[in-house]
């Protein structure tokens, strides 16, 4: 099977959901507009059970705390899904709020750096010596969103989230090969950090804003915060066990 | 403006473990002690959402804020040594218990053949079966003399465990507690190993099989086997940690106070004596002398060397020289082992954090050595620790790392794929060391410790050998498909390895080669006690903690006898 057939394509979409490019400028607009104007029940990546989210923005419009724009968001939202794309296990990054998560974490002492060492001189070091950037996590993903959407523009002449899915996994790829001239850290640094989020995002309590409906969790049968395994624990079969958030509890 | 407090009889730098166990012993001989921690004060009550990977695995809630100390790293000396920016490949407590609140609880005794390694080394192979670099030596105490403080700790802890590893040094007493479950996946490895004629056993857990009452009267309750253990606290009061034994066992005697927010930053010495610590209040930033007529220093591997250090308290190892002995023999550990990726799904998500099997055959000198360019060996275990899904994201080799073959792979494997993994022995190496950072310093305008590591031939051979082991194992477990884990090359502090650190302290019959003698006092100032990992000679095949509790207790009962008659213990 062609790679893109299991993919969300950006494309596809568009062409299925009948909005017109222009108003795609950011998942929380899109979000909103489809859960508001358009029965998009088609869209595989609407999680069982609540057929009025839809692809971009499980729960509708959600603020930004991090991003100032929904350009930047949007680039944030593609890139995210082609690391953790929807295919028929479920959603993928889109679909779960993994860039809802990376907003709220980029704001937070995770994206400020706020329990790192972060005193100079800074040198840029060996591979095992880890990251010795004088730049936060939140700067760095400014920084390389931008780039991703220069890399689109120079090597497309598109926006990055109009390409299709091989020109964004070519751009993706050129990160991760540390093709890239980043400011004060690498691609590869980046991209790394980029994958990490992503996957945080995909399968957090979804108290932190993704693994929506804990649809993450589904997807790979891990049931989450459960009390006690003490009594399944002996199974010599795999215990199937519907999953719960700490943000559940009664 | 610098305040002094009343004097007390003992004071401990930091309450984890080692911390925790100084406190219970003296504070229990009449003693009054002071515990000084730099973190905040915890318990059982504060782990009820406890059930949360990103918080508390992932973002690191219960160790360390590296922003306001940290330590610097190099590979060698031509390298330029860089602050460890942020934790990876050990994970440092902080706050009541340390890293005994958030640690698995295998719990494990050193070989008989640790103990005198140099000894029996040389007797068994020639005195040169290494060459001269790895600085191995006798720790200057024997197993069977270590055994009854294994005794004590293990009693105190409450550990799990069934004594038929035929590898084992002799034990005066069966474990306090059975064995916990051996769940179908150990099942398996047990099975397996037998087929090869290896010796399986079910590994020491302080996460207990039943509700257990301690000798100093501490309740200890059942594991439930949550699957959410290493990297977080709790929520049953069911995995062994300080402070729900020595810790509140030190409280109930009225002669122990903990004053946290606490940071040490200073030994206080004069002439051949110290009088005390000099700490910083790390919320007002108030400076305060606490005077003791013994001084503990339990604050772990790094700091326990830092502070040392910093207060000049010592000769300074020198690796171009070899003289000097502070600083000398760090040691790490090597992680052999292989995955196997199976058919059928398993309850991997379910566990405990030293629920496990494991095999002695390949670990110290079990097996013979003659051929081998390489010591000692590892313990190989299969443990069922609870896999969480943003940590575990197993893949096939050739599947790319991102993308819808990863999304698939690594989904299908994470109920589908079992480790069998090795803890590596770890031999010292002249060039391996911890001296103070001349550039970099903490808040309180301390320089840095400076560590400078790297992986050895010895480690490369060792790992090489058990990973074939390893692999060996896992076939017959029936995978499918078994990766072997790569050869190593640099060491990395980037990804987790393990909290295993040791040396830096090492204890000794010899004040040339060994900074405490074996009641963990200092060679140069009698009052002064230094107990962790950080006296190991070189690190074994095991997890450290059993081998720690044990010499925290020799500690106590050296720090008692020295309060009553005074002068070296030896
Ligand atoms: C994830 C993880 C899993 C582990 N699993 C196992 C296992 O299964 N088996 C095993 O044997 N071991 C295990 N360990 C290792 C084990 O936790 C340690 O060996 C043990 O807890 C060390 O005890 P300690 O008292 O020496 O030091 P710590 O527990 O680190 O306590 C030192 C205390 O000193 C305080 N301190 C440090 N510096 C200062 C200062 N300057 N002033 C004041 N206070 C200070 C710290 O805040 C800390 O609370 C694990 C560790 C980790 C991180
Ligand atoms: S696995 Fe057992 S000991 Fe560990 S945290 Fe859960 S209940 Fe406690």
């Amino acid at each position: 099977m062609a790679k893109n057939d299991k993919n969300f394509s950006r494309r596809d979409f568009l062409k299925t959901s009948g909005i017109a490019t222009g108003a795609l400028i950011g998942g929380g607009i899109i979000g909103g507009l489809i859960g508001a104007n358009t029965n998009q029940q088609d869209t595989a990546s609407s999680p069982p059970g609540t057929p009025q989210e839809s692809l971009g923005s499980p729960g509708g419009v959600r603020g930004l705390v991090f991003f100032k724009n929904n350009a930047e968001f949007e680039i944030l939202n593609q890139a995210t899904e082609r690391i953790f794309p929807e295919d028929d296990l479920g959603p993928g990054a889109i679909g779960l709020g993994v860039g809802y998560f990376i907003d709220q974490q980029l704001s937070g002492s995770y994206g400020e750096n706020s329990k790192e060492y972060m005193q100079p001189p800074f040198y840029e070091g060996g591979i095992t010596q880890g990251y010795q950037s004088r730049l936060k996590r939140n700067e760095m993903f400014r920084q390389g969103i931008q780039l991703m959407q220069q890399e689109a523009q120079s090597r497309f002449n598109a926006n990055f989230v109009d390409l299709e899915g091989e020109q964004m996994d070519e751009i993706l790829t050129a990160f991760q090969e540390d093709e890239i001239q980043m400011k004060g850290t690498t691609s590869l640094f980046f991209f790394r950090l980029l994958r990490q989020a992503t996957l945080e995002g995909a399968y957090a309590d979804p108290i932190y804003g993704g693994n929506h409906n804990m649809e993450g969790w589904r997807m790979k049968n891990f049931p989450g915060h459960q009390t006690a395994y003490i009594n399944e624990i002996d199974s010599e079969d795999f215990v199937d066990i519907e999953p719960q958030s700490l943000g559940m509890e009664h | 403006m610098v305040t002094t407090l009343d004097s007390v009889d003992v004071v401990t730098v930091g309450v984890g473990w080692t911390g925790g166990i100084i406190a219970a012993e003296c504070a229990k001989e009449g003693l009054k002690v002071v515990g000084l921690e730099r973190g905040r004060e915890r318990g059982t009550e504060d782990f009820s959402i406890v059930h949360d990977e990103y918080r508390y695995a992932i973002r690191y809630e219960l160790m360390q804020d590296l922003s306001k100390e940290t330590i610097t790293f190099r590979n060698n000396r031509q390298q330029r040594a860089l602050p460890m920016r942020q934790l990876g490949s050990f994970l440092l407590g902080e706050g009541l218990g340390g890293s005994g609140t958030h640690w698995n609880g295998q719990t494990w005794r050193f070989l008989p053949y640790d103990f005198q390694i140099k000894t029996m080394t040389d007797e068994k192979y020639g005195a040169n079966k290494l060459p001269a670099e790895y600085t191995i030596q006798d720790w200057g105490i024997t197993y069977d003399e270590l055994e009854p403080y294994f005794d004590r700790f293990e009693k105190t802890a409450g550990i799990s465990g069934e004594d038929i590893n035929p590898f084992w040094g002799q034990r005066s007493s069966p474990y306090p507690t059975p064995p916990m479950k051996k769940t179908p996946i150990l099942q398996r490895f047990e099975t397996a190993t037998s087929n090869l004629g290896l010796s399986p056993f079910m590994l020491p857990s302080a996460n207990l099989s039943e509700a257990y009452e301690n000798p100093d009267g501490q309740q200890i309750n059942a594991c439930q086997y949550c699957g959410f253990c290493e990297r977080f606290g709790c929520e049953y009061g069911a995995k062994t940690s300080p402070e729900i034994t020595v810790v509140p066992a030190a409280r109930e005697t009225g002669n122990y106070e903990i004053k946290f927010n606490a940071n040490v930053v200073e030994v206080m010495k004069e002439g051949d004596r110290v009088t005390g610590v000099r700490y910083y209040d790390t919320q007002t930033f108030e400076e305060f002398i606490q005077p003791a007529n013994v001084v503990v220093l339990t604050s772990y591997v790094l700091n326990n060397a830092k502070l040392l250090m910093v207060s000049e308290i010592g000769q300074q190892y020198d690796p171009e020289s070899g003289q000097g002995t502070l600083g000398k023999n760090y040691a790490y550990q090597i992680l052999p082992g292989a995955s196997g990726f199976f058919e059928e799904q398993m309850n991997t998500f379910m566990g405990a954090g030293a629920l496990g099997m494991s095999v002695d055959d390949f670990n110290g000198d079990a097996f013979d050595h003659g051929d081998m360019d390489f010591i000692h060996g590892a313990s190989l275990s299969m443990t069922q620790t609870g896999s969480r899904p943003i940590l575990h994201n197993p893949i096939p080799p050739d599947t790319p790392s991102w993308g819808a073959d990863f999304k698939r792979a690594s989904i299908e494997n994470y109920t589908r794929t079992l480790g069998v993994g090795g803890q590596g022995a770890s031999m010292p190496h002249r060039e391996n060391f911890m001296a103070l950072d001349g550039t970099y310093k903490d808040i309180y305008g301390v320089p840095l410790l400076q560590l400078t590591y790297n992986f050895t031939d010895q480690d490369r051979a060792l790992h090489s050998y058990i990973t074939e082991k390893a692999a060996e194992i896992m076939q017959e477990m029936g995978a499918k498909t078994v990766v072997a884990g790569n050869p190593i090359s640099d060491y990395d502090i980037v990804p987790y390895q393990t909290t295993h650190n040791t040396g830096g302290t090492i204890m000794g019959a010899d004040p040339a080669t060994s900074v405490v003698n074996n009641f963990l006092q200092h060679w140069d100032a009698e009052n002064l006690f230094v107990v962790g990992a950080g006296n190991f000679a070189h690190n074994g095949g095991y997890n450290p903690t059993g081998t720690v509790g044990a010499l925290a207790y020799r500690c106590a009962e050296g720090v008692i006898r020295y309060s009553r008659e005074g002068g070296s213990l030896v």
